[in-house]
C-alpha cells in the first residue's frame, strides 16, 4: 500500500523557528510542585509571578488554586520558548494568561516582552492549555512573518 | 563578603529547592544546573528562597536563564546585587 508522508527538513538556527515565521514553545508543570511553592513562598510567588487578573481567578476557587497557577506559569513558560525571551531579561509578570468572558484564555504581552515580539514582527498568538491529574501544560503558537 | 562565602548558602538553598537528580555539594562551580535536573519551576522557588536568604530582590534584567544556570552564575548575580 501506498503511503504519503509529508515533512520539512528545516533546521534553522533559531530553534523557535519554523517556516513562514511560525513559532512555537510547550511547557508542562507538576501541579503538586506548583502546590509546594505557593505554601512556601505564598504571597511573595504570586507577586513575583502573576498578575493582578491572575491571582484574583486562582483565589477565587481555592480547591483548584495550585492548578489555575501551574498552568498560567507553563503558559508563561512556553512564551518564553516562542520568542526566545530566556536571556531577554524579562519578568514573568509581562506575560499574561488573560480569561475571556467567553471561558477562553488569550496570551497578553506587556512591557519588554511585548516590544520584542513585536519587534520580531509578530502579528498573531495562540494560547492552549490543558491539564489532568497533576500536570498542566500549555501551548502558544505565534506567526511572525517579518522574521523569516 | 567575599563571593566565594556565598557559595555554601547557595548550594544548600539548590539542594532544598532545585530538585536537582545529583548531589549539589559534589557539582562543579561551574557545571550547568538544568543539565542537573533544575526545572523552569524550580528555578523560581530558588530565586525566591535566594531574595529570601539574602534580602535581595532580582531586577527583571538578571531574570534570565543564564543567570541560573550554575552555582557561579548566581554567585556572581547575588553578589552583583548585594553590592549595588
Amino acid at each position: 500500500m501506498k503511503t504519503h508522508d509529508f515533512s520539512v527538513h528545516r533546521v534553522p538556527s533559531d530553534p523557535a523557528f519554523g517556516p513562514s515565521g511560525l513559532r512555537v514553545g510547550i511547557d508542562i508543570v507538576q501541579v503538586s510542585a506548583m502546590a509546594q511553592s505557593l505554601a512556601e513562598f505564598g504571597a511573595r510567588l504570586l507577586q513575583r509571578i502573576f498578575c493582578r487578573d491572575e491571582i484574583a481567578y486562582a483565589l477565587a476557587a481555592p480547591e483548584l488554586t495550585a492548578q489555575r497557577l501551574a498552568v498560567r506559569f507553563a503558559a508563561k513558560e512556553a512564551a518564553f520558548k516562542t520568542f526566545n525571551f530566556s536571556e531577554a531579561g524579562i519578568g514573568w509578570r509581562d506575560i499574561e494568561v488573560r480569561k475571556l468572558d467567553s471561558g477562553g484564555c488569550v496570551l497578553v504581552l506587556h512591557g519588554r516582552a511585548a516590544e520584542i515580539a513585536q519587534a520580531q514582527g509578530c502579528t498573531e498568538m495562540a494560547l492552549s492549555l490543558s491539564h489532568d491529574g497533576d500536570y498542566a501544560t500549555a501551548m502558544v503558537v505565534a506567526l511572525a512573518p517579518a522574521s523569516r | 563578603m567575599n563571593a566565594i562565602d556565598f557559595e555554601p548558602q547557595i548550594r544548600q538553598i539548590l539542594a532544598k529547592h532545585a530538585r536537582l537528580c545529583v548531589d549539589v555539594m559534589q557539582l562543579g562551580t561551574e557545571a550547568d544546573l538544568y543539565q542537573a535536573g533544575m526545572t523552569s519551576q524550580a528555578s523560581v522557588n530558588v530565586m525566591l528562597a535566594l531574595e529570601g536568604e539574602f534580602d535581595i530582590e532580582f531586577p527583571d534584567e538578571l531574570l534570565k536563564r543564564s543567570v541560573f544556570g550554575s552555582v557561579g552564575s548566581i554567585r556572581d548575580a547575588v553578589v552583583g546585587i548585594t553590592a549595588g
